[in-house]
């Protein structure tokens, strides 16, 4: 079944910006699923209109097979939503925003209480349930909307650039928070300015510029779109030089470490034993860029250029 | 996130009741929920929400009640301390429950946490009811307070308990959703003191709060007429001392047809998503 399904989705703001320009998309029933774009590109919007923050101007929205103009509250007692920017009541007690929460979908208050408990638990906010939102810190702050976002166990979550701002070690540990949670059967769709999050996330992607979806595809058909792909190459020798490889671009990047540019159909074979007939040494080697940062540029140029990626 | 250990997919398994299906219980709980989290705010900010208006309301009384009212005599048959305690506390009632629901609404706006209750299933209406049910609390809590306070400055009875106690209602209904209404269009602190200042005040104190408008000449009679605060501020006069400047019944039609007016078109407002959705 269809999670979320969008048809011809378009959204003109009264100023005459055009945010979406009749976008499709398919989300499959238990999917983790990226939605990529730049800053404007119409990911927010997008997700205004889900989840009924922003009017569209025209197409449809299912979730779950339920309408959101005709079905509106049945659509929404099934979404979930973590929002880009903090939305808490700052001078709340925790553990009312989510008893409170769970109220508005109309879950009992005996049932609230006890979601209310699980999930600050599960979140460890557990100890900080008698703290107002105020006083948490902006990771904690993150852990709150997540649990929030799922306290009357809607069967879509969306998360909206839930690891924007925080430091490397929040997002790996929100990262296996998420995966725990689509484990659990939960949909999740992903909007992230973190490319290396949706690669080590998702199964599905999107990426949406200017307002249209310019590739909808698997990781794995996304990734594997990439016709070069850039390695940093530190040698054990010191060059003065970028060493000649025949086939490849080389660039010497420092006295020690060298750039190739590797097409998909020339492999990284031929180069090492280029290398090694140079008496040259490789020691480490690492991707130059994130790869679908990488596909995500290209795509995005060469829609401007008319370039294939 | 150094105190956020491991979480298992065990963690997120649904437990408990599902989501009731019907759409009544959905918007009954959710009516619950909000009306609680609204008392719950003016029962925990009181030394902002309860105390402030009863101390104003103390110094009406010295000052004009004792101090000038002295002077004054009787007005309308009783004394002027007497006739100008009904008008306090249907002034602690209007200003309040706008009050209230003006400051609770837009500051959900603000700090964005509005959103929590506009992705929910929940109703315009139980939206509506919910902040209303919070104005309508304070206003009639700090109502009652006021009371109490006039209780010590003169003799308070109520003629009519069933009247004092519809139009208090009605009235703290009206100006609730008078406040949300204007909350819905407030972007800014400024807007949210604009009404309050430039309208509310002055229509409240020309209200027949101090007054009765027999002092006043036919042509300021007649524009006197002309606002419905003085409306509410006699009928629960009639309700308490059985005295009034305007004809009862046509009071309530005022009184009954502004409620139904301002529920409308905040209800309206809210379907359009004015100032609540892009």
């Amino acid at each position: 079944m269809d999670a979320l399904l969008i048809e011809q989705l378009r959204k003109v703001y009264p100023n005459g910006v055009e945010a979406l320009k009749g976008i499709d998309l398919t989300v499959r029933e238990g999917d983790f699923f990226a939605l990529l774009g730049p800053n404007g590109a119409g990911k927010t919007t997008a997700i205004g209109i889900i989840t009924s923050l922003v009017t569209k101007s025209s197409g449809r929205i299912e979730i779950f097979g339920h309408d959101i103009d005709r079905e509106r509250e049945k659509a929404k007692s099934l979404i979930g939503v973590v929002p880009q920017e903090v939305n808490l009541n700052m001078f709340e007690r925790n553990y009312n925003t989510l008893v409170n929460q769970a109220g508005y979908y109309g879950v009992p208050p005996r049932v609230a209480r006890a979601r209310a408990e699980k999930y600050l638990k599960a979140l460890h906010l557990w100890d900080r349930r008698d703290d107002i939102a105020r006083n948490l810190s902006g990771g904690m702050k993150r852990r709150l909307m997540i649990a929030r976002a799922l306290v009357h166990e809607p069967k879509l979550l969306i998360l909206d650039e839930p690891t924007a701002g925080v430091d490397i070690e929040i997002r790996r540990s929100m990262w296996d928070l998420m995966r725990d949670i689509n484990a659990s059967g939960v949909t999740i769709i992903l909007t992230t300015h973190y490319l290396e999050e949706a690669e080590s996330l998702c199964r599905n992607i999107a990426i949406i510029d200017e307002g249209r979806i310019i590739e909808n595809d698997t990781m794995a058909n996304v990734i594997g779109k990439l016709q070069r792909e850039a390695f940093v190459l530190t040698l054990r020798e010191r060059v003065s030089e970028a060493p000649a490889l025949n086939g490849y671009t080389v660039r010497l990047r420092n006295e020690h470490e060298i750039e190739v540019e590797v097409a998909k159909e020339q492999g990284l074979n031929r180069m090492f034993e280029e290398l090694s007939a140079q008496s040259l040494h490789v020691a480490s080697m690492r991707t130059k860029t994130n790869r679908l940062e990488e596909l995500f540029i290209r795509l995005v140029e060469g829609k401007h250029q008319g370039v294939a990626p | 996130m150094s105190d956020l250990g491991r979480t298992a997919p065990e963690d997120f398994a649904p437990v408990g009741d599902r989501p009731p299906a019907s759409l009544l219980m959905i918007n009954a709980i959710g009516l619950s929920t909000i009306v609680k989290k609204e008392v719950r705010r003016v029962l925990r900010i009181w030394l902002q929400t309860i105390v402030p208006p009863a101390i104003t309301m103390t110094l009406y009384f010295i000052i004009f009640g004792s101090l000038i009212g002295r002077r004054v005599g009787d007005m309308e048959g009783v004394p002027y301390t007497t006739f100008i305690a009904p008008g306090l506390i249907m002034m602690s009632v209007i200003t309040n429950s706008f009050g209230n629901v003006v400051s609770s609404f837009f500051s959900g706006k603000l700090q964005l946490h509005l959103e929590e209750m506009l992705v929910s299933p929940l109703s315009y209406v139980t939206i509506v009811l919910g902040y209303v049910a919070g104005g309508v609390v304070r206003g009639v809590l700090v109502g009652a307070l006021v009371t109490v306070v006039a209780m010590f400055f003169t003799d308070i009875y109520v003629v009519h308990p069933l009247t004092t106690l519809v139009t208090v209602l009605l009235t703290a209904v009206i100006f609730s959703v008078a406040g949300l209404i204007n909350a819905i269009f407030a972007r800014t602190f400024d807007d949210i003191t604009i009404i309050p200042t430039f309208l509310l005040t002055p229509l409240t104190y020309l209200g027949g709060v101090f007054f009765s408008i027999s002092l006043l000449s036919p042509f300021w009679q007649k524009v006197a007429l002309a606002n419905p605060i003085l409306y509410m501020v006699n009928a629960f006069r009639y309700g308490m001392l059985g005295k009034s400047d305007v004809d009862v019944g046509t009071a309530y039609a005022i009184i009954v047809a502004g409620v139904a007016v301002m529920f409308a078109t905040a209800l309206y407002l809210l379907h359009r998503g004015t100032g609540i959705r892009h």
